[in-house]
């Protein structure tokens, strides 16, 4: 990753410096700027995208439209992994039925030994009336591939996060949108940082320290 | 309900304002004056993020309204007599049942198709709908899911029972065992295993997974200890990050896109049940479809049975709006429709085949001693619905109440024509008999009904009952083309390009 040059000194208008709220004591853990709208919210993400942060991110109550390109997100690589769940059931589906119902291992012990039924002289394995069965584990094995990749990427559960000790983080969930930028992002610096933050004219920008 | 005048020049917006201070918002009618080509809101009277999250969120972590208590101990009363019942059957054998050698399924069959079916409306709402970006399906599909889950439960007794010693139904499951024993894969019995497990077990990961962002948002609004951690731990530390709503939204459409061939894969399983016996009556090619489209019907009466009262109790008309109503209740029609055609299909089908057996049976039905169901089932299932082609009945919530209330009767009423029909009188009329049901049987399947209402009442109390998160979507506030503020979504020409890509791990 190249990189990319710190933001430059904004037209930051009547604010000369950086103004904000500070929470919790030690190393800086994050800056947290609070919007009002989507739109306002959109702009800037763009702006923060563009000054090249990288470990930062817009908590909003909802799925904000076209966010990932306002942010610089690249797709999920979601889709594979429920592909490759799916082609796992289908495997296991089409291995259940042929050896529960066609296989006899000579030597093996019983309790795993396939049992060969003889419905009305039908094949002992034919694919179409196994169908349904194969069907459903493929589909099941995807459920749960999508859940536990969506977890998986998104790291959750995560039930304790430093950025909860704000209270604005408290209305992320309601009705206020909030830009985030962590301190381990190699452009962040203070006052340069929150500079950056207040020229996009939040309702308030705040910093969160490590330790409470 | 008031109306207004047709003539009146008012915008939907300057009605809803005019009418801000009333508690009732304007319905529908008033706010989209017959006019198709205007687009009602979905959300109705003046509310942003901040009320409508209040609206939904009070519910739940609000005060317990009395009339919750009341119903909680009708329907609490009525899953003793479900308790009460299956135990008195475990103690003493399924020959407490109605079921005789001839009607063999009785019943619990009956019951089972009944509830499984119920339960196709929430995943139509929650998959299907969002596949053709109904947007509409934000208001109730929350709730309907949870009435699939609820449903699945109800019907899942059923079967388990009737495999007569309950305490050896993990046998339908695959395992490796002592009895050197599997199950037979090409029985539909089996087929139905696999189904509904699915299907239930489906259903409740996509019903958990699009609650999370809602338990949030409880969570953060919470302010009794307790509350805080219960949703706590549910929300899992869903913090609203723009990148995890991302993979969300792809999980959901992935979800949206796997449940829907499922939900069709499960009602055209449990017609397998029926369609690959040999009996005349059961064995035709229509079923598949036909269950589908009845599962759904009656699904969609279910869920405007329970929608219905619950946006009069729990002041939910501006989210689950009249459109709304009106909308499932033209879905009911459509589907009822089809399911109309496809009783007519089976009487020309017996006619066209000229199969002795086929045609007595469709004699049998209207004719014979159980037309008095038969004529029931038509009533309920292609008389009633047609009422929802006129805009008077249309216009009025309670109507259509009253139109979904003869098609839940109706859609039990089919499957026990169905069920009990085509096996009392077989090719032999030596093992002909009639089924009459027992006290055992009457006792479990409104017993069923106290366990679904029971389920469905702790969900109204303690759960978000609308998906808050989506119906801020649909919202104007939730798209920023309406605000004055514009801006580009390319990023500006001096991005590094690798900047524009993000991390390439997302």
């Amino acid at each position: 990753m190249s990189n990319s040059p710190p933001p430059s000194p904004m037209d930051t208008g009547s604010i000369t410096y950086a103004d904000y709220e500070v929470i919790g004591t030690g190393s800086p853990y994050a800056l947290v700027a609070e919007f009002d709208s989507v739109a306002e919210v959109m702009r800037a993400a763009e702006k923060v995208r563009d000054a090249g942060y990288l470990l930062w991110d817009v908590h909003s109550p909802i799925p904000i439209h076209h966010i990932n390109h306002a942010m610089g997100m690249r797709p999920t690589i979601l889709p594979w992994i429920t592909l490759a769940h799916g082609l796992a059931g289908l495997l296991f589906g089409l291995v259940l039925t042929w050896w529960m119902n066609a296989t006899t291992v000579p030597g093996l012990s019983a309790s795993v030994q396939g049992y060969q039924f003889l419905i009305s002289g039908k094949p002992m394995y034919s694919l179409p009336a196994n169908i349904p069965i194969i069907f459903e584990t493929t589909v099941l094995f995807a459920a749960f591939g999508t859940i536990l990749g969506l977890l998986g990427l998104n790291k959750l559960p995560m039930l304790y996060n430093p950025l909860s000790r704000s209270r604005r983080m408290l209305r992320s969930t309601v009705d206020r949108f909030l830009v985030v930028i962590e301190a381990e992002d190699k452009n962040f610096e203070l006052p340069g940082t929150a500079r950056l933050l207040q020229s996009l004219q939040p309702r308030a920008v705040e910093l969160i320290n490590e330790e409470r | 309900m008031s109306s207004i005048s047709l003539s009146s020049d008012e915008t939907p917006q300057e009605l809803s304002r005019s009418r801000q201070d009333t508690s009732d918002p304007p319905s529908q009618w008033e706010q989209q004056a017959y006019d198709p080509r205007e687009r009602a809101a979905l959300v109705l009277g003046e509310h942003d993020f901040t009320t409508v999250t209040d609206s939904i969120a009070d519910i739940a972590l609000g005060k317990t309204p009395t009339m919750w208590y009341v119903a909680m101990s009708v329907s609490l009363s009525l899953l003793s007599l479900l308790v009460v019942t299956i135990g008195y059957l475990l103690l003493t054998g399924v020959g407490v049942w109605g079921n005789n050698n001839t009607v063999s399924w009785g019943f619990p069959i009956i019951n089972f198709v009944f509830w499984v079916g119920i339960g196709h409306a929430g995943t139509l709402i929650s998959a299907i709908l969002f596949l053709l970006r109904q947007n509409w399906r934000t208001g109730i599909n929350r709730f309907a899911e949870a009435m699939t889950i609820f449903a699945v439960c109800c019907a899942g007794i059923f079967p388990g029972l009737h495999v007569g010693r309950v305490w050896l139904a993990y046998w339908l499951l695959p395992y490796p065992n002592e009895l050197a024993m599997w199950p037979q894969a090409r029985s539909p019995l089996l087929w139905d295993v696999f189904a509904v497990g699915t299907y239930a077990t489906v259903s409740l990961l996509f019903w958990y997974m699009g609650m999370v962002p809602d338990l949030a948002t409880l969570r953060d609004r919470a302010t009794k200890r307790w509350q805080q951690l219960l949703y706590g731990v549910l929300a899992l530390g869903w913090n609203g990050s723009s990148r995890h709503w991302m993979r969300f939204e792809k999980a959901y459409l992935l979800l949206a896109a796997l449940a829907t061939p499922l939900v069709l894969s499960v009602h055209s399983v449990v017609s397998f049940d029926f369609a690959t016996s040999q009996l005349p009556g059961w064995h035709t090619t229509i079923f598949p479809p036909y269950f589908v489209a009845g599962a759904v019907f009656g699904g969609f009466a279910m869920v405007l049975t329970l929608s219905i009262p619950c946006r009069e109790w729990f002041g939910l008309k501006h989210l689950i709006t009249h459109r709304h109503i009106e909308n499932m209740a033209k879905v009911m029609l459509a589907t009822g429709m089809i399911v109309s055609y496809a009783y007519s299909v089976e009487f020309f089908m017996a006619w066209y085949s000229q199969q002795p057996y086929e045609q007595f049976v469709f004699l049998n039905r209207p004719f014979g001693p159980y037309a008095w169901a038969f004529w029931t089932m038509v009533t309920c299932n292609v008389i009633a619905p047609q009422a929802i082609w006129f805009t008077a009945v249309r216009k009025n919530v309670w109507a259509i109440f009253i139109v979904a209330m003869f098609v839940n009767v109706g859609m039990w009423f089919e499957r026990f024509v169905i069920v009990v029909t085509s096996l009392h009188r077989d090719f032999l009329p030596s093992s002909w008999a009639m089924f009459a049901p027992t006290w055992v049987d009457l006792g479990m399947f409104l017993g069923s009904f106290g366990l679904f209402f029971t389920l469905f009442l702790l969900f109204c109390r303690f759960l978000p009952m609308v998906a808050i998160a989506e119906v801020k979507t649909v919202m104007p506030q939730a798209h920023a083309d309406d605000h004055p503020v514009k801006f580009d979504y390319q990023p500006s020409p001096d991005t590094p390009k690798e900047l524009r890509r993000g991390h390439w791990f997302t």
